[in-house]
């Protein structure tokens, strides 16, 4: 049976999803805007005989994250995008070894320490592989309350199922909101995904595994490299997800994740009242990115609507071909576009 | 059916308790809600803002910035809901402390003496309820016939006690619209 609607904060329905995922250690370090989930965290964990450990900084959190999980736990951080670009190295790390963990990003607006309203100008970074080396990890970005919940619950199982970290980015909006939201079941630990690889506390006469992100001798660490590549192939045909309204017989699609996706469906209700032939097209899986229904879409116009100066864009072109004309529309350091704003760009763009 | 509402007063006249709980009683009437607060790091004494929206269709954009009604909870508050109160919206304002009138006269004003209300009442603290009162008899959009429930789950057991002033307050409200 499904559970009553919750009036939530965003923050707080991720730490009840990540709870009932069965996130057996959190470790994180405050940062606005994101602080009611460390401290929901902080609240709901202990009593659950679980582990909840404020650190004594965002890498510290990051590598206590990466031990738990390098032993089998399910473990987690949180923080925003100064934070974010803190636990890079860790991050970095877990790829490397194959380690899953679960990162949340309530984004907030940079550069440097920034201000600590919402924005979306850590698109490169979380989609790119934000530390060093060559990697790519899951990230995931929910529009709404019940989808930061929902996506934050999934993001464990796709984290332990591809062994590697998944983000769910999030921003100040997402996390300081309160919606409705209908709470996933908690999840029966028996449905757990097997770790024969984790170390740590092994049965006796078991070979020791060694979790680990070295590798010095060039040969072999370039056969890991490329079995992780083709690892992500894989992905890139099972993961990719979107949202899509009205592409079809749209004159401009309008395009964007995460809030911007909020005001870019506002803006495109606005524009089909005036007989406006306007469409939405929305990842939600950021990395793997839906390219193929994207390609499929090439020769459309295209507006993307960011919070930044213009990152996801790039791969708005790169997924077209070529064969579609990209338009841009942000705001940025905080501000928030606004449906009407928008409906006035679409105007100009279609001169109607 | 949408209702955009922009609420503003000073930090602790209970705007952002007023937004939350119009948004719960819209949730437990069967709507799509959302709401988002604005404030300053005070803890006392900044103005606090609450963009609160609800609908029976999805929401789209969470911002609130053409809000088809608006609460002024205090003087500073007037040029803010002013500036952003849609073409003929509804402007609730609460007279007990806003002595000027309004300079938009396209808009549908109610004037509420919510602090006068509530001292009557027993309590200034009540004022925030009175307005949602108003706010729900103006608007229509939430009924708030679920308000009891919900302010039994909203506030602490230790606090029961105070559920029927806030009952009189919303009916107190309401009948100030006329």
């Amino acid at each position: 049976m499904a559970e009553e609607k919750r009036l939530m904060k965003g923050n707080e329905a991720m730490g009840e999803a990540a709870v009932r995922a069965g996130c057996d250690a959190y470790f994180g370090y405050p940062i606005t805007p994101q602080n009611e989930l460390t401290a929901y965290m902080a609240r709901h964990m202990l009593d659950k005989k679980r582990v909840f450990i404020q650190a004594e900084s965002e890498v510290s959190a990051i590598n206590m994250v990466y031990g738990a999980a390098a032993t089998g736990a399910r473990a987690m951080t949180s923080s925003s995008s100064p934070g974010i670009s803190l636990k890079q190295e860790g991050i970095s790390y877990a790829c490397g070894a194959d380690v899953p963990i679960v990162v949340i990003n309530v984004a907030r607006s940079g550069p440097g320490l920034g201000g600590i309203s919402p924005a979306q100008g850590d698109y490169f970074q979380s989609t790119r592989g934000g530390g060093h080396g060559d990697y790519y990890h899951i990230v995931l970005a929910p529009k709404s309350v019940q989808e930061a919940a929902d996506l934050t619950y999934e993001a464990f199982d796709l984290a332990d199922q591809w062994r590697m970290p998944a983000m769910v980015l999030a921003d100040g909006m997402i996390g300081q909101m309160m919606e409705g939201v209908v709470l996933p079941q908690p999840k029966d630990p028996a449905t757990r995904i097997a770790k024969p690889w984790a170390s740590g506390n092994r049965p006796a006469g078991r070979d020791c595994n060694h979790v680990d992100s070295t590798h010095l001798v060039p040969e072999e660490f370039e056969q890991a490299n490329i079995a992780r590549f083709k690892r992500y192939d894989e992905m890139k045909k099972l993961l990719p997800r979107w949202e899509e309204q009205h592409v079809e017989d749209a004159d401009l699609i309008l395009t964007a994740y995460g809030t911007s996706a909020r005001v870019s469906l506002g803006a495109m209700q606005m524009a089909r009242k005036l007989g406006l032939k306007v469409g939405l097209w929305r990842p939600i899986t950021l990395w793997p990115f839906p390219e193929k229904r994207l390609g499929e879409l090439a020769g459309k116009r295209f507006l993307t609507v960011e919070m930044s100066m213009g990152q996801y864009i790039e791969d708005v072109k790169l997924y077209t071909h070529g064969k579609s004309e990209v338009s841009f529309y942000g705001r940025c350091g905080g501000m928030i576009p606004t449906e009407e704003d928008l409906l006035a760009e679409i105007r100009r763009i279609l001169k109607k | 059916m949408t209702e955009k509402t922009f609420m503003a007063g000073f930090g602790g006249q209970g705007v952002i308790s007023l937004g939350q709980l119009w948004v719960y009683c819209g949730m437990k009437e069967g709507l799509e809600v959302t709401f988002f607060p604005f404030y300053g790091a005070e803890k006392r004494g900044g103005i606090a803002r609450a963009s609160v929206i609800v609908s029976t269709e999805e929401i789209a954009s969470p911002l609130v910035t053409a809000p088809d009604s608006a609460i002024v909870m205090n003087m500073d508050s007037l040029p803010l809901c002013e500036a952003v109160l849609k073409q003929g919206g509804t402007l609730i304002i609460n007279s007990s402390l806003v002595k000027v009138d309004t300079k938009r006269t396209d808009a549908r004003v109610i004037k509420v003496p919510c602090n006068e209300i509530a001292e009557r009442l027993g309590d200034v603290k009540f004022a925030n309820m009175v307005m949602m009162g108003a706010l729900s008899k103006a608007t229509g959009a939430v009924k708030l016939d679920k308000l009891e429930a919900v302010l039994k789950s909203f506030f602490s057991t230790s606090k029961h006690k105070f559920i029927p002033m806030n009952m009189q307050a919303i009916q107190e409200g309401a009948k100030a619209v006329g």
